[in-house]
């Protein structure tokens, strides 16, 4: 008898264990290890740090996604938010060096306050986010176009694009460094800290469990909307920014944006109701869709082909994700 | 995951489009040879407009429209969704400024890309009686057809840009084309091309007609020549996509010669992924946009940049006043010719005050407002 209990101790354990391992890093291990084996370069220093670089962006946007969706809701505004940041990048700094650093805090300041109005409008009209923020989307694009006048007028001074475009050379070892993985690494610090070690985060879980039981134990649930969203809203510039280094000024760099971030969340793990959801998944998640999108570029499948994959891969990783929940309790 | 959506639904589309009876051949040799016989053509008309020339010389008699003026035109626009029609559009109004003696008013309505809005936008021009004339540029061309043949019954009619499967209006006015456009190009890439030398085809998305001929004839070249194209990718138009996407070529292959393009929006991010990489710079076919020619210029490059002239907006709107006079206009087939910018002309075209994503091959430099109606300094 006592045998068996200690095997059966041991066996929970193991499992237990297993369990606490995030199941995106695995997929995303499985994913990245194929395209190491398609392209061996991918598994060199240089080409890890490639790969991080052009993840940046999209694990940023899962970032800011997670703590609207841990709160219960959604951030459909993501991507066109992008698309205002590059747009309005172009058009501040008017390709003058001198002009970056304030031309940066006024696409934050943009940023905040589009985060505030999707906040508010969630929390005190009582919209639907997912409503509220489709029509922030539609909106912040509407602006971005006429900012522009449907075309972008400007190029974007180098000192812009270096945040997603500048690396250091002949760094020993990694061979480069992309100044877009220091961005990264703050911008997952900074997030991990706000959800998994700060009252706030702890809050907004509580929110996305169950709102109501909140208000009732005293959490001020409509400071917590207004704070996620806002979150949200800076991870949205912050991309922008990035993505505007990395590719330059395009104007519908933004397009899709948004739900690819929340796709990565769910790979990652999150869930959609809210409650629940960590960091390492998210970015997890964004890893995957990267390494996704980049073992579908080297297999070299037909367009049509690709994208049916890409969706049935997805919808795998999320049905085999909700399972593995299920049968964790 | 919206891309994804999208392009299933196009992808279904399409599918039915071509089992249908109006099936559209991407490939064909007529038209292929079609294109290569325009390009050897001398225009005729003004040299320095080339929006007033025309190619294979047939004229149509337009008495049957003459009308005192000044005229009432009407223009349903299939919309505004990329630089290349806004650069269009911004011309067209320039060019009713300089005819503004004659036309009396100028009524526009913008489809915004959606078939069923331009059909209805055509339906309320006609049956509104306030336009002499009606301007067509279509969103899709079967879809239009009806629309396009109820409206001719009513009052003359011109198309321009992409067509329609009718010959009732007056004239229809376009550039050699897409397979024109690859000809060029890939005959350029060939002749620069070392022995062996790699090719990377950038695609902005499949189905579209004006885009698939240009890859179409590109590619029938590419092959008659033993070219060796390691790939051809679609970058939905979008910068960062075209740059990762070049990025894994490079990797793969160790060095691309040339890259070759079907549009030139996102020839910029490509020629920044070769430099990100520190490889040398590839043979690249372009397009008239100014960041290009800009890069182009300041990097050496060996390039060329393939036009789909925007000064086609021009035409339609002269026409419309040539028409209304009862003057014959160059019809039904009004084959205006496409420019290619080689390394001589470079400098007459680049122009630094010009915001990136203008047109150089605008033929606007004479229009009123020029350069800040079309955003330079």
């Amino acid at each position: 008898m006592t045998l068996a209990l200690d095997e059966d101790r041991r066996r929970s354990r193991a499992i237990e264990a297993a369990r606490r391992i995030n199941i995106a890093v695995v997929v995303f291990l499985v994913f990245y290890l194929a395209v190491g084996l398609l392209q061996p370069t991918y598994l060199e220093p240089a080409g890890i740090m490639n790969f991080l670089r052009r993840a940046a962006p999209l694990a940023i946007l899962a970032s800011g996604q997670l703590f609207v969706l841990v709160s219960g809701g959604f951030d459909l505004s993501m991507g066109s938010l992008v698309t205002l940041t590059v747009i309005g990048g172009s058009m501040l700094t008017a390709n003058d060096p001198s002009n970056t650093w304030w031309a940066i805090a006024v696409l934050y300041a943009i940023g905040f306050v589009v985060g505030l109005i999707n906040g508010a409008v969630v929390a005190y009209l009582r919209t639907p986010s997912i409503v509220a923020t489709l029509g922030t989307l539609l909106s912040v694009n509407g602006a971005a176009m006429m900012w522009c006048g449907g075309a972008p007028r400007g190029y974007l001074p180098d000192n812009f694009r270096m945040f997603g475009r500048f690396a250091f050379h002949d760094v020993p070892l990694i061979k480069i460094f992309p100044l877009a993985i220091v961005v990264l690494a703050a911008v997952c610090g900074l997030a991990y800290w706000g959800l998994h070690g700060t009252v706030f985060g702890r809050r907004v879980f509580a929110v996305g469990d169950n709102a109501r039981a909140s208000e009732l134990a005293g959490i001020q649930v409509d400071y917590v909307r207004l704070g996620v969203f806002v979150i949200s809203a800076l991870a949205a510039v912050t991309a922008g920014v990035m993505l505007a280094g990395f590719g330059g000024v395009s104007i519908d760099v933004g397009l899709g944006l948004e739900l690819q971030a929340i796709a990565a969340c769910v790979v990652g793990g999150v869930q959609l109701m809210g409650g629940r959801g960590t960091l390492v998944g998210a970015v997890a998640g964004a890893l995957t869709l990267t390494a996704l999108f980049t073992l579908l570029t080297l297999l070299g499948l037909p367009q049509p082909l690709k994208e049916t994959a890409q969706g049935m891969i997805l919808i795998a990783a999320v049905a085999f994700g909700a399972w593995r929940r299920r049968r964790a309790g | 995951m919206f891309k994804l959506i999208t392009s299933t639904i196009a992808g279904v589309a399409l599918a039915g489009f071509a089992g249908g009876a109006l099936a559209q051949n991407f490939d064909d040799p007529k038209e292929f040879q079609a294109a290569k016989d325009l390009l050897a053509m001398t225009p005729q008309g003004p040299a320095d407009k080339p929006w007033e020339q025309h190619l294979d010389g047939k004229e149509v008699d337009t008495a049957q429209y003459k009308k005192p003026g000044p005229y009432r035109i009407c223009f349903s626009n299939a919309g505004l969704f990329n630089p290349w029609r806004v650069v269009g559009w911004t011309n067209m109004q320039a060019q009713v400024d300089v005819l503004k003696d004659d036309i009396k008013s100028f009524t526009v309505a913008d489809a915004q890309g959606k078939d069923d809005k331009q059909i209805s936008d055509i339906d309320a021009f006609v049956s509104s009686g306030n336009c002499d004339l009606l301007i067509v540029s279509p969103n899709t061309t079967a879809a239009l057809t009806p629309a396009v043949e109820a409206a001719c019954k009513k009052l003359p009619v011109i198309v321009f840009d992409r067509g329609v499967l009718t010959q009732c209006p007056v004239t229809f006015i376009n550039p050699i084309g897409g397979y024109g456009w690859g000809i060029s190009t890939a005959n350029f890439v060939v002749s620069k091309l070392p022995k062996g030398g790699k090719v990377l085809a950038l695609r902005i998305s499949p189905g579209v007609d004006v885009l698939e001929t240009r890859w179409s004839a590109a590619n029938r070249i590419f092959k008659e020549n033993g070219v060796n194209v390691v790939g051809a990718e679609f970058t939905d138009g979008d910068n960062a996509k075209t740059k990762s996407i070049v990025e894994d070529y490079l990797n793969r292959f160790g060095n691309i010669d040339a890259v070759w393009m079907d549009a030139g929006a996102t020839s910029v991010a490509a020629l920044e992924a070769f430099e990100d990489a520190g490889k040398p710079y590839p043979i690249i076919t372009g397009e008239d946009q100014e960041d290009f020619l800009k890069k182009w210029k300041d990097k050496g490059l060996t390039a060329i940049a393939p036009t789909y002239p925007t000064y086609q907006w021009r035409t339609p709107i002269i026409a419309a006043v040539e028409i209304l006079k009862g003057q014959p206009v160059p019809g039904p087939n009004w084959k205006l010719p496409q420019p290619v910018i080689m390394q001589a002309d470079l400098d007459k075209y680049v122009d630094d005050k010009m915001p990136p994503l203008h047109y150089a091959m605008c033929g606007c430099k004479d229009l009123p407002g020029y350069p800040q109606r079309w955003g330079g300094k």
